[in-house]
């Protein structure tokens, strides 16, 4: 990444780090993590459970609970400004009116005695300084924004469906038009044929807005109809990342070439799926070298001595693997610092 | 038709509540042969996991017979069931949810084998133990472990020791895979595979997910608000999908291929309950093909094509002619 | 979970690893009682629970039932702490430390047992209204409520006098109003578990009734009796001195704590100490136990495991 990528980056995360620690026992949740993000540009972050999605999510918002979370390194830019450096009162701001985030569970983060519109026109309130005559205005129209009739702002989060209610938190997230949106599995609670509405729904509303989105899930699906980047974590790590189509395409780790062969295909029948051996490593014991290795098909001695440094394959296509490493050492390819 | 194991006949099963009967699941018919899989899916609310459990009698049915092995067992006795839950188990959705937390690895395993007396001593139920962990590749380090110690895929690998320690001949698996994360989903999915090929069980296999059932299943069944409105060979499902449900169901999917261009087919609206539900095609209300005539009978199943029935007053002949010809209508 | 484990079995293959690295079975108590040796307060709740016990165990050895604790001495009477009587004596002229002493087999035996009684008896009614669910639960739980709105002492103090002032009436009317709290919370905890899917898969495995109760659901739902308990035997401790204060519960000369205060209460002028320390006695008592029962509760719950 050079000086000038940094500046037209709205989101720049540099070798962040953060642990858990609960009774002595330090959970690496995640480790020295890279990830830049584009004005309007929607980046895709696949990992399953325990990979540290949520954990950089919460790093991002300023939001990692202490104790036990500890950010122990790195920086957060957003703007141009380091997130983790600001003051706390200055961060408030910040969070929720240019970065918001939507949960994975809409049940559970609508306040279930407030009305959906007193909601949304909470937000605008609180960030954006207009009457409450205006912010309930407001709150209608974010209401048919993401179209739920605005006469029904009146009603309580239970006297709407799933679907909906995870609308009315898309509403909120959106209500103060932020610069960044984090969505935590937004649709995995959801009925395939809402996702794809819900889908269709934020793809529009981002490039209305020309919104940034972190989308965070473990759906490859999912990631391909809206990202347009992707990362995929692996112990609290990105063992790959690039353009969608390098990734998906030309997939260079054999942790997300594991995942891709996981998924029953539905165009291309297989007899037998070809799993990942083993399971996810410890978090409080991580494996030494490349965390991969215990699992890898493809790993040797090498794997488990040293750890791999970021390899650069094509332009912004970046894998973690030390295999690519020495064949791209062979063949005099830049090498990105880590 | 000797080799069905599992016929299911009208089966209802109605929940009284508040605001009316709530028609879970109404009029459901399906057979499966010995050794196959049938898929059901649906999305949640369909009450796919309602007829697992009135098939296991978990949930008595309100009407309607299912017949294990040619017997009808909707009026079996307390006795009769009892033996009979050695040839039919299930596997459930959540592997946490589903083990009793006070107990260890081996004591959830061994419960049916001591409640069904299997075993004649102590020695031999940690023989018969450790050969169903062995089978469902669970090292035999873990037999004093409790589920809270254990991750996703390895609970449910003892969930599904517990389903195989009678040695049934039929098991409900009720979104088995959902709770599991993607690398150790296809790790139980390829477990399930060898052990039918192994023992020779039948499987219904319950589900949200559909590339999970095509991949898994050699006929599917998909529910819409308690009632079967499509079944076929699996290919012939994804290859020929008819009712206007399915259709949308299957273009929903988010495929992995970033060329893949199906026409997407939106649905309007969401499921509602099926309370009092109205006679007639219960899909019809967010169906850009309906007629007056789907809501004014009751629209049964109907056979388009050598194993692939439809609930649909529309499909019968070739399909595209029949949309053609709603089309023409609706201008 | 270990480094090893990561090399585990896939698609049904044996996993090598040695069997007899198996871990013995570790009972989930024992990591309550590793959470809970973390909370202070609890420890120390837990410690004067421990004194308390010990004194009544002890008693004996301490101070001499016949000729210390019920034998009057009017030559002493009244008298403030001294190195004879550490802390002073009675009306009577009895040491009160060593009548504080033998006091806590009373306040303990009856906290106990009276907290076991209700615990068996509301358990079971609470665990069967859960269980079986409608007109059974409903009948039950009716008269539960009505049990419930009378005061738990007024219901106890007319228990008692209907039935006669002895040691065995007061644990019952002390167990009996305090029934309706344990039906209920065990009820609770039924409903939640009975739902929960392993009650499914019992079933599925053919197991009867009394299996599914005692096997599934009743170890699932200790934890909240367990609490409730600790906190009910404070309760049922400040009962029994209650009752014996208003004269209802343990009769003289047997020394009681709230027998004690009662018996003092008329030289609080001249004579401070004679219901002063049976009252902090009390007073620390239920505290311990609190502070215990607190502790309990936040040991157990599973949410705050991380």
């Amino acid at each position: 990444m050079t000086e000038q990528a940094n500046k037209q980056d709205l989101l720049s995360i540099e070798d962040l780090s953060i642990v858990y620690e609960v009774d002595g026992e330090t959970t690496y949740a995640v480790n020295g993590l890279n990830i830049s993000l584009k004005r309007g540009e929607t980046l895709g972050l696949i990992g399953e459970t325990g990979a540290g999605k949520t954990t950089t999510a919460l790093g991002i918002m300023g939001l990692v609970p202490n104790p036990p979370g500890r950010i122990v390194s790195g920086k957060v830019v957003f703007d141009g400004e380091d997130l983790l450096q600001m003051p706390k009162e200055k961060m408030r701001g910040v969070r929720g009116n240019r970065i918001s985030m939507i949960f994975q569970d809409p049940m559970t983060s609508l306040n279930p005695v407030m009305t959906v519109g007193e909601q949304i026109a909470e937000v605008i309130l609180i960030h954006e300084g207009v009457s409450k005559k205006e912010s309930c205005r407001k709150a209608g129209e974010m209401l048919e924004m993401v179209g739920i009739p605005a006469a029904r702002a009146g009603d309580f989060p239970h006297q709407f469906s799933g679907g909906m209610k995870q609308r009315v938190v898309i509403a909120i997230a959106l209500a103060c038009n932020p610069d960044l949106l984090i969505a935590d599995e937004p649709t995995t609670a959801l009925d395939v044929t809402i996702q794809a509405q819900v889908l269709d729904l934020m793809k529009d509303l981002k490039s209305r807005y020309n919104t940034a989105m972190i989308l965070i899930t473990h759906d490859l699906g999912v990631v391909a109809q809206v990202c347009d980047k992707v990362a995929i974590m692996y112990a609290g790590e990105v063992v790959e990342s690039g353009d969608i189509r390098d990734v998906y395409e030309n997939t260079k780790h054999p942790y997300t070439r594991g995942l891709f062969g996981s998924i029953p295909d539905l165009d291309h029948s297989v007899g037998r799926l070809n799993p990942i051996k083993g399971m996810m490593p410890d978090p409080t014991d991580p494996p030494s070298g490349c965390k991969f290795h215990p699992r890898c098909p493809d790993a040797t001695a090498t794997c488990a001595a040293s750890e791999p440094e970021p390899v650069l394959t094509e332009t912004g296509h970046v894998a973690r693997c030390l295999m690519l490493q020495s064949m791209v050492e062979q063949t005099d390819v830049n090498r990105v610092q880590g | 038709m000797s080799d069905t194991i599992l016929e299911v006949r009208n089966l209802k099963k109605y929940f009284p509540t508040p605001k009316g009967t709530l028609h879970a699941v109404d009029g459901v018919n399906f057979a499966i042969k010995k050794g196959k899989t049938l898929g059901i899916v649906g999305e949640s609310g369909c009450g796919k996991s309602t007829t697992g459990r009135v098939i296991l009698r978990l949930l008595e049915a309100t009407d309607g017979d299912i017949l294990f092995e040619g017997q009808n067992i909707r009026h079996f006795n307390k006795d009769q069931m009892r033996r009979l839950r050695e040839d039919m188990q299930i596997i459930f959705q959540d592997p946490f949810a589903s083990l009793n937390p006070r107990m260890t690895a081996s004591e959830i395993i061994g419960e049916p084998l001591l409640i069904h007396n299997k075993v004649k001593n102590k020695q031999e139920l940690t023989a018969r133990v450790a050969e169903l962990m062995e089978l469902v590749g669970l090292s035999p380090r873990l037999v004093n472990t409790y589920p809270h110690e254990l991750d996703g895929g390895r609970r449910q690998r003892i969930g599904i020791a517990r389903a195989l320690a009678l040695k049934p001949k039929f098991i409900i698996c009720d979104e088995p895979v959902s709770a599991l994360d993607v690398s150790i989903q296809a790790q139980i999915l390829n477990l399930m595979q060898d052990l039918q090929e192994q023992l020779g069980l039948t499987y219904i296999f319950i589900t949200h997910d559909l590339s999970v059932v095509k991949h898994f299943s050699d006929e599917i069944a998909v529910m819409y608000l308690g009632q079967l409105i499509e079944k076929a060979p699996a290919r012939d499902l994804f290859s020929n999908p008819t009712h206007p449900y399915t259709r949308a169901l299957l273009s929903a999917i988010p495929s992995i291929h970033l060329d893949h261009k199906m026409e997407r087919e939106v649905l309007q609206g969401e499921i509602t309950s099926p309370i009092n539900p109205a006679p007639g095609c219960r899909f019809a209300p967010r169906c850009k093909y309906a007629a007056p005539e789907c809501t004014s009978r009751e629209i049964h199943l109907n056979e388009i094509n050598e194993g692939h029935f439809v609930a649909c007053a529309m499909a019968g002949g070739d399909p595209l002619e029949i949309y053609e010809a709603i089309l023409s209508r609706l201008h | 979970m270990s480094q090893e484990m990561t090399l585990d079995p896939v698609q049904g293959q044996l996993d090598k690893s040695p069997a007899k690295g198996a871990p013995k079975k570790r009972s989930q108590w024992l990591e309550v009682w590793h959470r809970l040796k973390r909370d202070k307060m609890a420890m120390l709740g837990l410690f004067i629970i421990t004194l308390v016990v010990l004194a009544a165990i002890f008693a004996d050895l301490i101070a001499d039932y016949e000729t210390v604790v019920i034998a009057q001495n009017l030559a002493d009477r009244l008298q403030g702490p001294s190195a004879q009587y550490w802390l002073g004596t009675d009306e009577f002229g009895r040491d009160i430390f060593a009548r504080i002493i033998h006091g806590t087999r009373v306040s303990l035996m009856v906290g106990v047992l009276s907290v076991a009684i209700a615990i068996v008896m509301g358990g079971g009614l609470g665990a069967v209204a859960g269980y079986y669910g409608g007109k059974i639960d409903n009948v039950i739980m009716r008269v539960m409520d009505i049990f419930l709105a009378v005061p738990s002492i007024l219901l106890a103090i007319a228990i008692v006098s209907a039935l006669g002032a002895n040691l065995m009436n007061l644990m019952l009317a002390i167990a009996i109003s305090s029934v309706p709290t344990y039906a209920r919370v065990v009820r609770a905890s039924v409903l939640t578990i009975r739902d929960q899917e392993f009650i499914e898969a019992a079933r599925a495995i053919g197991a009867s009734d009394l299996r599914i109760i005692f096997r599934h659901i009743i170890p699932n739902c200790l934890s909240p009796v367990i609490v409730q308990g600790a906190l009910g035997v404070a309760g049922a401790i400040l009962s029994t001195a209650g009752l014996s204060f208003i004269g209802l519960g343990i009769q003289p000369p047997e020394p009681e704590w709230g027998a004690m205060l009662a018996g003092g209460r008329q030289y609080l002028r001249h004579a401070w100490h004679v219901t002063t320390f049976p009252g902090l006695t009390i007073m620390i008592t239920i505290l311990a136990l609190n502070l215990l029962g607190d502790g309990l509760r936040d040991a157990l719950d599973p949410r705050l495991k991380h």
